[in-house]
């Protein structure tokens, strides 16, 4: 869309305009609401599980309006321009997985398997080391085009990270996939941080390639076909994915983050061809893998059927296969749900027992709050994905646009992944909800993440020391309310 | 770039709209059928999270509930005097499943019927836990405790059935042996075990079979009431004392077999009610042949032979066979050959022939009630069919009441009230080698000429000597004090 079609009647204008609001009041006050609806979901668990409002409300209230206020100070001081909903959004989510987190710690049953108890604890630890790093982030990166100096840099990171699950003594396999590493007493998913690390060296690569992989190629049948030598670095992606897919047994981060590789290249080349291309290679790659990788295709067995794999992990089977009733079990979990949900605390969730509150935490989610509540949460997911690529709309350097793209695609496809696996939509993976799931990494590294994105859009919804300074930033609009 | 990036916001919207439909799907769409998958866990542990409502007789439950302290299964079901109310409970338990009324009856029982719907709807407006109806039977403390104390003092395996002739109400329904419901109500190991010694392959005596309505037995002489009827009502004999055209030996028609009595009775040409008294063979024997296989069949039909009852709990069919010559007719007659009759067949016989020919459809739940109380459904006494005419129904009556006065009956003789029966000793086994079965049909008429119970009971006893195994000396004493207790309970 061109700035041409902006008119006054409707309520839009460009964000090149000088003296755009800083929103920071919005910011506040949508905190607000971020931390009392968790609050109320405290009391409401405490008042469903044991008839009174739990000891810890107002320690756990404070903790979290703490850690809520001390993000809001620094992003008003040093990103002042920021996106007004992206904190709030992730607050709330970050809260109702606390929540979440500590309802599943009361269940004995979960306790006896030592998946629940003091886990809230835990987790409210890693949030308050997550807003740490996103302070750190928006302290110390005062403009995300520093990170650009970094792209090869971030390369060597990204893969160190991505193999050391596959160092001896290092990694663990958990349920079939290797993404874990332990270091002393803790257990470190290094994709998670690889995500950030990786999107920033693919937007720092795009960004000097992009006019070669756009401009050099051939037509053909419609299709700008890319010259063989162009293929290189997608290919190197492409066999990475395989990489992981083949040796750490996981089909999400292999899918995340090649996905986030062709929606990176396709938005710094503009060409639809790469998105036909990574479209072939991943099916060809995934169905190759799975064609020799037997828990893959026990993952997509249970996906098809997994009523037959229920009753399978009922019997004494000898296939030498770890048979698991989990996704029957959150299947059951999401229509005893219903439409309205039992409510908080009333829901029996604890039936999915492993990782009920990491990568099925959903579940419990549908179940206690029911269609209701998790279509809210879902439009959630979907509205930080929405901001993030509004950022990198907003954004005024391809650089940022590139990573803020790269981010916030990164993050709606595993939301996709994570909830579709657990819903039975597509095949389960070792992933888990952003900011919900129960997990040190995964919390840590989002905020950061967030952090990274709250810097691009200051950037971009700064006022322009002098309009229309740079030539490559092109006019966008921004809705207004009149 | 802003070309792709638009596409590309169309794109994460098109992930998130498409689990917003796959929500749609499984939580609205699907959202039933997972709920009530039985597989699905949620079921056992909704359905076991309240304490279940009660079996009322008398006003008293004769059932509980226990709260647990492990697993997630919250209540477990109890049972008072559980051996003797376990024909007429069935058992509800949390690994094995229900059985009669706690089984038919479940809906109300754990207040999932839609029929409590406005209630539970109320009770969640104003925060109540959700609470189960209860079922509120016909039976007759009093007279189940007689029927279960009687056949337990025997010590052989039995079963009483003792009903109202003029509604149908069933007012005791006894098994024996029997077992408590109890002890496998709960889904732990110990409960497999107490249910597993149960099983008729580990316990030969076979306590779960409800003697009382799925076990069909030889009726043996209680049947030539039915008989009598069909030839009072095909107006073979119009009246118990006139003397019936009976050789004696009788051979059974088409062959040179002649049909025996139990010693040596004064058979020949005897009246009905002399038969009736004496039990004649030979008499009623050949008023089957002579009436033949079609009406004796008619008869027994009226009286609720070959068809299923369902009180609600459903009773075996009684057998009076089609396609019979004369000869097994002859035999099928006098309650030998393929007939077989459950003892609630023989109680409905009996009280049909107390309520004046009109037989009532037998029933054991008078009321199923909400948690307040108040009745969800009440069931109406229901005429099943006419038998007998009441003049005929009359004439049966004063031969009954001679059998118990002067015949083989009069063990179950009541002070001050007319007591009408009929004793049967049928054989069984090969070559009738296994000990028979003693048989007593009865009823009891108060003074203003109302009849509040009839009653049947069968005994087989593997101890007692097989001389002593007669209808009259066995089963009439247990009649009779189920009788009395109903008199009693009625005043």
């Amino acid at each position: 869309m061109s700035s041409t079609t902006n008119s006054p009647t409707h309520h839009t204008s460009t964000i090149g305009a000088i003296g755009a609001p800083s929103r920071r009041n919005t910011e506040l006050a949508l905190l607000i609401f971020a931390v009392l609806i968790p609050v109320f979901a405290y009391a409401n668990v405490g008042l469903a599980l044991d008839n009174r409002v739990p000891a810890g409300l107002l320690s756990y209230g404070l903790g979290l309006g703490l850690l809520a206020g001390v993000a809001h100070l620094v992003v008003r001081k040093f990103a002042p321009y920021a996106d007004p909903l992206l904190l709030p959004l992730a607050t709330l989510l970050n809260g109702l997985g606390l929540v979440a987190i500590w309802r599943l710690d009361q269940s004995k049953a979960l306790q006896q398997i030592h998946v629940a108890g003091g886990k809230a604890t835990n987790q409210l630890m890693y949030t308050a080391m997550g807003i740490a790093l996103f302070v750190a982030v928006l302290y110390f990166l005062k403009d995300h085009r520093t990170l650009q100096r970094y792209t090869y840099i971030s390369m060597v990171c990204a893969l160190i990270l991505l193999l050391l699950p596959l160092v001896p003594g290092l990694g663990t396999n958990v349920f079939g996939a290797k993404i874990w590493i332990h270091v002393g007493s803790f257990s470190i998913q290094p994709g998670e941080f690889a995500k950030i690390v990786l999107t920033i060296f693919f937007a720092g690569y795009l960004m000097v390639k992009r006019d070669a992989l756009a401009l050099a190629s051939r037509r053909f049948m419609g299709l700008y076909l890319p010259r063989g030598r162009d293929l290189g670095p997608i290919l190197v992606v492409w066999a990475m994915s395989i990489l992981i897919l083949v040796f750490e047994t996981d089909l999400g981060t292999s899918l995340l983050f090649f996905g986030m590789f062709v929606i990176m290249l396709y938005v710094a080349t503009e060409r639809t061809s790469w998105i036909v291309f990574g479209l072939l290679m991943s099916a060809v790659g995934a169905v190759g893998v799975a064609s020799f990788e037997p828990h893959i295709q026990t993952r997509v067995q249970a996906w098809l059927n997994p009523m037959r794999e229920y009753k399978l992990s009922r019997m004494v089977t000898h296939d030498g296969i770890a048979h698991s009733d989990q996704l029957q079990q959150a299947l059951w979990a999401f229509g005893s749900g219903g439409t309205l949900g039992t409510g908080w605390g009333q829901g029996h969730s604890e039936l999915i027992k492993f990782a009920a509150n990491s990568d099925f935490i959903l579940a419990t989610f549908g179940e206690e709050l029911g269609l209701a509540g998790l279509m809210a949460i879902l439009l959630i997911y979907g509205l930080i994905a929405e901001r993030g690529v509004r950022t990198a709309l907003a954004a005024r350097d391809p650089f940022g646009k590139l990573l803020a793209i790269g981010l916030s695609g990164a993050f709606a496809l595993q939301v996709f992944v994570v909830a579709g696996g657990v819903m039975g939509l597509i095949p389960l993976t070792g992933m888990t909800m952003p900011f919900l799931a129960y997990g040190g990494s995964s919390v840590i590294a989002n905020w950061a993440l967030i952090g990274v994105l709250i810097r691009i859009s200051d950037t971009a919804r700064r006022p322009a020391p002098t309009p229309a300074a740079n030539p490559d930033a092109e006019m966008t609009q921004v809705v207004r309310p009149s | 770039m802003n070309k792709p990036l638009r596409r590309i916001a169309i794109f994460c919207g098109l992930l998130i709209l498409a689990l917003l439909v796959r929500d749609n799907y499984l939580q609205y769409v699907k959202a039933d059928s997972l709920r009530s998958d039985p597989l699905n866990r949620r079921v056992a542990i909704e359905r076991y999270s309240a304490p279940r409502g009660d079996i009322i007789v008398d006003g008293d439950p004769v059932t509980g509930s226990v709260e647990l302290k492990h697993g997630d299964f919250k209540y477990k079901r109890t049972y008072k005097n559980g051996p003797m109310w376990a024909p007429v409970t069935g058992f509800s338990s949390q690994a094995f499943g229900g059985t009669q009324l706690e089984n038919l009856d479940d809906g109300i029982l754990t207040g999932n019927d839609d029929r409590l719907f406005f209630r539970n709807t109320l009770d969640m407006i104003t925060g109540k836990p959700k609470q189960g109806g209860n079922v509120v039977t016909t039976l007759n403390g009093a007279a189940q405790k007689a029927a279960y104390d009687g056949l337990k003092a025997q010590g052989g395996k039995g079963a009483v059935v003792a009903l109202e002739p003029s509604t149908g109400k069933i007012l005791a329904l006894a098994s024996y042996p029997s077992y408590d419901p109890s002890t496998f109500a709960g889904n732990t190991n110990d409960d497999a075990k107490a249910r597993n010694k149960l099983l008729k392959e580990n316990n030969p005596a076979d306590p779960t079979l409800n003697r009382a309505l799925r076990e069909t037995y030889p009726p043996g002489s209680t049947f030539k009431v039915v008989t009598a009827a069909a030839a009072l009502e095909n107006g073979k004999y119009t009246s118990a004392d006139q003397p019936t055209d009976s050789p004696l030996p009788y051979i059974m028609p088409g062959t040179t077999t002649p049909l025996p009595n139990e010693g040596n009775l004064p058979c020949r040409n005897a009246t009905m009610r002399v038969a009736l008294q004496y039990s004649c063979n030979t008499v009623f024997g050949k008023i089957g042949a002579d009436l033949g296989n079609d009406k004796m069949l008619a008869e027994a039909k009226k009286f609720g032979f070959d068809a299923q009852q369902f009180t609600p709990v459903r009773s075996n069919a009684s057998v009076f066979s089609d396609n019979m010559n004369t000869s097994q007719t002859a035999l099928s007659s006098i309650g030998q050959y393929n007939t077989a009759a459950t003892p609630l067949q023989m109680a409905m016989v009996a009280s049909a022939v107390a309520n004046d020919g009109r037989l009532m459809k037998p029933y054991m739940v008078d009321e199923l009630e909400s948690s307040y109380l108040d009745p969800v459904e009440k069931t109406k006494p229901q005429e099943m069919s006419r038998p007998l005419s009441p003049q005929n129904a009359q004439i049966l009556q004063s031969m009954m009441e001679t059998v118990v006065k002067q015949g083989t009956g009069t063990n179950a003789q009541i002070p001050g009230v007319v007591v009408g029966g009929k004793t049967g000793t049928a054989q069984h086994g090969v070559a009738n080698s296994a000990n028979p079965y003693a048989w007593f049909i009865s009823y009891a008429r108060l003074p203003d000429g109302s009849s509040p119970v009839a009653v049947a009971v069968v005994v087989e006893d593997e101890h007692a000597n097989r001389d002593d195994i007669s209808g009259g000396g066995l089963a009439a004493p247990i009649a009779k004090s189920v009788m009395e207790a109903v008199i009693k309970s009625k005043k």
